[in-house]
């Protein structure tokens, strides 16, 4: 199925998790935030919060600014 | 000059001096900037994670960590209350539940002027949401007493746009914010070299938060260091009390026992 991470087309299996997809792009265990929809998904809800097609993924960090 | 701390939120500072991480050359160089500042509470951005590329490059956090600093993520490049909000919620869960934010709404990109409107209605949210809100505003006093009356843990009206490097634009309507002020009053933007910093804490404000003039000087570390000195320098005339101005001389050496 079709979701969007930041911004971009991506796609994934059917009952895909948080913590799955983060394991795909192999950021698990860095420093970030993750919103899908303009919800937050806590760290504690990765496991279990399962992504449907279509769903809008954010993943942040910190950078550099003032 | 130990027990003059600075107070934010119930949390106690040394330094007086905020420091953004924005503009330097790479992460080496942040750090130093950093380290040389002297600052406890430095400012970070909330973007967009690189995806697949520089999977290896040090993350901000890695060299500025939450352990030594605290972190104050900002909300730079939000135009409207809604995105500014949902920064400071990302910012929350980035941090492990870490609250306290530097709330800006801009107005316009030539200009990154506050939107007060917007500002006011982020603020709302934010502290109705248990976030600590330390505000970017415009240097109007009637704002800027609204914004603490709301609950804002602190008060930061620019000195000059954003990065302009104009120093203090306007030290009458700085004043006139202070003499009100019953939270911290932080001048936020405009501040280009030392003595600008000196001025602003000669005001009477309580600190100072800036980027640009450090991260743009020829020399950061160098400037950092010259800015850490300022800030202290002018915390103490402030306390100090400066002299009142004369419109004449008045001799320092006295006239009794001339031989002339």
């Amino acid at each position: 199925m079709e979701i969007f991470v930041n911004g971009k087309s991506r796609q994934v299996e059917e009952s895909f998790s948080a913590l799955q997809l983060l394991e795909s792009m192999e950021l698990v265990g860095k420093r970030l935030a993750l919103e899908i929809n303009e919800e937050i998904v806590p760290k504690s809800r990765h496991a279990e919060y399962l992504i449907a097609a279509g769903d809008k993924v954010e993943i942040v960090n910190a950078i550099g600014g003032g | 000059m130990q027990d003059d701390k600075l107070i934010i939120a119930g949390k106690s500072y040394n330094s007086r001096l905020l420091v953004g991480t924005g503009k330097y050359k790479d992460m080496d160089e942040t750090r130093d900037a950093i380290e040389a500042s002297g600052a406890e509470i430095v400012t970070v951005a909330i973007r967009r994670t690189n995806i697949g590329q520089n999977a290896d490059e040090p993350n901000l956090l890695d060299v500025i960590s939450p352990d030594k600093y605290t972190i104050l993520p900002n909300t730079a490049g939000c135009y409207t209350a809604k995105d500014a909000v949902r920064t400071c919620q990302l910012a929350r869960e980035l941090l492990d539940g870490h609250d306290l934010v530097k709330l800006e709404v801009l107005g316009d990109e030539k200009t990154l002027y506050p939107n007060m409107v917007d500002t006011i209605e982020a603020a709302e949210i934010l502290i109705k949401d248990g976030f600590k809100v330390m505000v970017y505003t415009s240097d109007d006093p009637i704002i800027a007493k609204r914004l603490e009356d709301m609950g804002c843990v602190a008060v930061m009206p620019l000195a000059g746009l954003i990065g302009s490097g104009l120093g203090i634009c306007n030290p009458h309507n700085i004043r006139l914010i202070l003499e009100n002020a019953n939270v911290p009053i932080l001048i936020d933007a405009g501040v280009g070299t030392a003595s600008d910093a000196a001025i602003a804490m000669e005001l009477g404000c309580e600190a100072v938060l800036m980027n640009t003039a450090i991260a743009a000087a020829k020399k950061p570390v160098l400037m950092a260091s010259a800015m850490k000195k300022a800030i202290e320098a002018g915390r103490e005339s402030f306390l100090a009390g400066r002299m009142p101005k004369k419109a004449y001389a008045s001799a320092s050496s006295p006239i009794d026992g001339t031989f002339f």
